[in-house]
């Protein structure tokens, strides 16, 4: 009895389903782990996952090569963190502000230029999409052939990028110097690493990387744009970065546990409880879970706050 | 491509055979004493000619020429705001000088930023330590020359390297652990490898003693001395003239941005320090009349305190305070003194026992409460007890008195003519300077920032004064002013409880000393009776039957 309950909710297709779910919010949260560990807060991941997913799906429509489109996404993503950076880095605006700034420009510049170009409201006409693939040998895998083994290449390389964010980080030189300037921005310097230029690049490859999470949604898993498409995936990143603890397992394992609730959400229509009532399901859970499970998290110590030379 | 690498390795590797070769073969370096006086063989290493720095209002640094032996430690000492560490700041490329040449073994050289200072073999270790607390020692060690392979962190070479290094100079540290871990004195010892990693050979250290234990700073300069005799050269900032005594070499007088002299630290004592330092004869003890204590005013029985985590911090302590005495609490910190007062003062409440004013209990009431009923209270954080900093001069004088007459009219306004006055007043009885009651208490010297505590507090009257660390971290001036002040108090009739750190504050202002050790106080000595050595056996635990032999241990002995 209990186990039927329990299968229904988690098994293979699920699971499944919860790594789609979870691919754009990885991606995110790992652009937002660069930012955020040199000490950059990004709350824009929301507006640059938004740019990215218009431009991949635009530069996928005059192109008709969706992995062109994902370069667009890539670039215009890293363009948007770009401002973001001039604005925080150079400028030393509030880092909040200049995000928020950022999240309603990117609404406002998708519509209009959806418009613009488009002469349509609402949604873009369809663009050729990143084709789900099929594992050689580990799709035979029982249960986790299942899982991971019939998925679109972007899952793939989302779950790549969880590796090398995390060897980046804790194994290299760069990774080293990056936690140092967000922790300790005036050590860092006196010792000779460029603050700003670090701060610079990790906030334009944060980005980078949000854009190619909003690209998942436009032409990978959908192969079109609509309005405001990204849904608030890009705070949910967030999230999922705070949850995780700033690490990229961390931020691994909550995204999956997002895309958990919103795959599970999908079961629980079908048995009839009301279809708003459990799209709160995954935001609940991240108030849960930032209230109490994780104990309490630590953020890197300068962030949020512009680094000024003597 | 393979070249490259190879190119990178042999920097690095050359790096490690020359840390290497500096901690096996110590004595090499050079001949120890080189610059011994009369000798005419004396290198300066630094030499600094006709450095002057303006800061808006004053001038930090008035044309000051001064030479660093090879191999030295030359003591850097003066008051707070004298312009000592700004001096240095320069030198290590923090600030640029107005006018003026820095010239580094031999050569003129141009140092805009801490970079180019840390090449020439610059080393400084600042008061507010520039670690990185979720990094571990080797990572904060090894930043930005770090030992790596095709951009990949080579940890254990870097452990390695820094176990080497501590080795060699006895600088007790675990290279594994993070920083955010270990102590304070640890973190010292993590800047100071910071500093020997990039291969200083000039180490500047910016007033180290002033967050060590008695213990620490003694492990310190054992560190010092293995460093001269490495080769090392040292410059050492301190206003503490006991510790110049004890390691320097020579010692150079800074007073007011400007280089009253040089002397060799042999040749001079504490009280031609001192009068250079202030620019006139000192009082290194506090002229005082023996006390006339009356009725006991303040008392506390059977008191039992847990600390913040829980913690039984105070044991059963009784003591007595009578009008017109200070008692002295002495103990090495963290034996439950902050604790104790704390619960006097209201800030926690004991567990059990009382404290009674007047004969009256008062454990429990609030601070506001107490404060009402005579109590005064100087509080060790001055910055975080004592003031808002953000608050003006004027402001802070009337804090806790703020919701009382004169200071508030129909019932919810400020009456600002009565508190500038209040201030004026006040400013100009305590000294404080600049004497503008207006102005952010932020800005003021920690000297004037303990001025204005001690003139709210004082100017009340109390009947019963709780004072504890009030001199910590202030210059000789400063301290020389609130002593006296303190004793002044004394012989109004007011009861003084004072707990320091500091046993020559305590043995300068005390008439009875009850000594604090694990939360308990082991024995209450007369003026007469103690001395550094007795109270210090106490301090650590000794046993009191054997320090005084016919002194009886406990608690209200008169």
């Amino acid at each position: 009895m209990w186990w039927e309950y329990i299968t229904y909710f988690i098994n293979a297709t699920v699971l499944a389903a919860a790594l789609r779910m979870a691919t754009p919010l990885i991606f995110a949260s790992m652009g937002g782990i660069f930012s955020e560990r040199s000490g950059v807060i990004n709350i824009g991941l929301e507006g640059m996952m938004l740019t990215g997913a218009f431009m991949g799906m635009l530069v996928t429509f005059y192109t008709n090569n969706p992995w062109v489109g994902l370069v667009g996404a890539l670039l215009s993503g890293g363009i948007v963190g770009m401002v973001h950076a001039v604005a925080a880095v150079r400028y030393k605006v509030d880092q909040v502000v200049s995000g928020t700034a950022i999240n309603i420009f990117a609404v406002g510049f998708t519509v209009f230029m959806l418009r613009t170009i488009f002469d349509v409201a609402g949604t873009s006409p369809a663009v050729p999409r990143i084709r789900t693939v099929a594992l050689p040998v580990v799709r035979h895998i029982p249960v986790i052939g299942e899982i991971i083994g019939y998925q679109n290449p972007m899952v793939y390389m989302a779950l790549i990028l969880v590796v090398v964010v995390h060897i980046f980080l804790f194994h290299t030189v760069w990774g080293l110097r990056l936690r140092a300037v967000g922790e300790h921005p005036k050590a860092a310097d006196t010792v000779g690493i460029n603050v700003f230029l670090t701060r610079y690049i990790a906030v334009i490859t944060s980005g980078a990387l949000a854009g190619l999470g909003g690209a998942y949604l436009s032409i990978a898993h959908l192969s079109r744009f609509g309005d405001e498409m990204t849904a608030g995936r890009g705070f949910i990143a967030l999230a999922a970065m705070i949850f995780g603890k700033w690490t990229p397992f961390g931020a691994l394992g909550a995204a999956m546990l997002f895309g958990f609730a919103d795959a599970v959400q999908m079961r629980l229509q079908e048995v009839g409880i009301p279809r708003h009532f459990v799209q709160m399901i995954p935001y609940i859970l991240t108030m849960v879970a930032l209230a109490g499970f994780i104990g309490r998290a630590t953020p890197p110590k300068s962030i949020g706050k512009p680094y000024e030379k003597e | 491509m393979r070249r490259v690498e190879k190119t990178r390795v042999t920097a690095l590797q050359r790096r490690e055979a020359r840390v290497r070769r500096r901690c096996s073969r110590p004595q090499a370096a050079r001949p120890k004493h080189l610059h011994t006086f009369g000798e005419s063989a004396v290198e300066n290493i630094l030499e600094l000619s006709h450095i002057t720095k303006r800061f808006p209002g004053v001038i930090a640094n008035d044309d000051i020429s001064l030479g660093i032996r090879r191999g030295e430690i030359h003591a850097l000492v003066g008051e707070n705001g004298s312009g000592k560490s700004t001096l240095m700041s320069i030198v290590y490329g923090l600030y640029r000088a107005d006018t003026g040449e820095i010239s580094f073994k031999g050569a003129p050289v141009q140092i805009g930023e801490p970079r180019t200072a840390i090449e020439l073999g610059l080393g400084m270790v600042f008061q507010h330590f520039m670690l990185v607390d979720t990094l571990t020692v080797a990572e904060n060690v090894i930043l930005h020359a770090e030992p790596h392979s095709w951009g990949f962190v080579d940890y254990k070479r870097a452990v390695k390297a820094v176990e080497e290094l501590a080795t060699a100079y006895g600088l007790r540290v675990d290279a594994r652990a993070r920083v955010a871990d270990i102590s304070v004195g640890q973190e010292q010892r993590v800047e100071i490898l910071k500093a020997l990693y990039r291969q200083a050979e000039v180490l500047i250290l910016d007033e180290p003693t002033a967050v060590l234990t008695p213990q620490e700073t003694e492990e310190l300069f054992q560190v010092m001395n293995n460093l001269r005799e490495q080769g090392t050269t040292i410059v050492f900032i301190t206003h503490k003239i006991k510790e110049v005594l004890a390691i320097s070499d020579r010692v150079s007088v800074l007073r007011r941005g400007k280089l009253v002299g040089t002397r060799n630290t042999a040749e001079t004592g504490q009280r031609e320090l001192a009068e250079m330092m202030v620019g006139r004869e000192v009082l290194l003890r506090v002229k005082k009349e023996p006390a006339k204590p009356a009725e006991t005013v303040a008392s506390v029985a059977g008191l039992q305190v847990r600390d913040r985590r829980g913690m039984p911090a105070v044991k059963d302590v009784s003591l007595e305070v009578r009008r017109g005495e200070v008692l002295g609490i002495a103990g090495v910190e963290g034996n439950g003194q902050q604790e104790l007062v704390e619960a006097i003062t209201g800030l926690t409440a004991p567990e059990e026992g009382l404290v009674l004013l007047h004969g009256k209990p008062i454990q429990g009431l609030s601070p506001m409460k107490i404060k009402r009923r005579g109590v005064s209270y100087i509080p060790e954080d001055r910055h975080k007890r004592g003031l808002i900093l953000e608050y003006s001069v004027a402001d802070n004088l009337i804090l806790g008195l703020h919701s009382d007459p004169p200071f508030v009219e129909r019932y919810l306004f400020r009456n600002d003519r009565q508190i500038k006055a209040h201030a004026a007043r006040l400013v100009e009885s305590y000294d404080v300077r600049p004497p503008n009651p207006d102005q952010i208490i932020r800005t003021l010297s920690g000297g004037n920032q303990q001025k204005v505590v001690v003139a709210r507090e004082f100017s009340r009257d109390p009947e019963f004064l709780v004072c504890s660390q009030p001199t910590r971290g202030l210059d000789i001036g400063a301290i020389e002013f609130i002593h006296q002040e303190i004793i002044r108090q004394r012989d109004q009739g007011t009861g003084v409880l004072l707990v320091s750190a500091e046993l020559d504050e305590i043995l300068s202002l005390s008439d009875r000393i009850a000594v604090m050790f694990d939360g308990r106080i082991v024995a209450v000595l007369t003026i007469e009776e103690a001395d550094e050595q007795r109270l210090g056996y106490l301090m650590l635990g000794g046993d009191p039957q054997q320090a005084t032999g016919e002194l009886e241990s406990g608690v209200t002995a008169k």
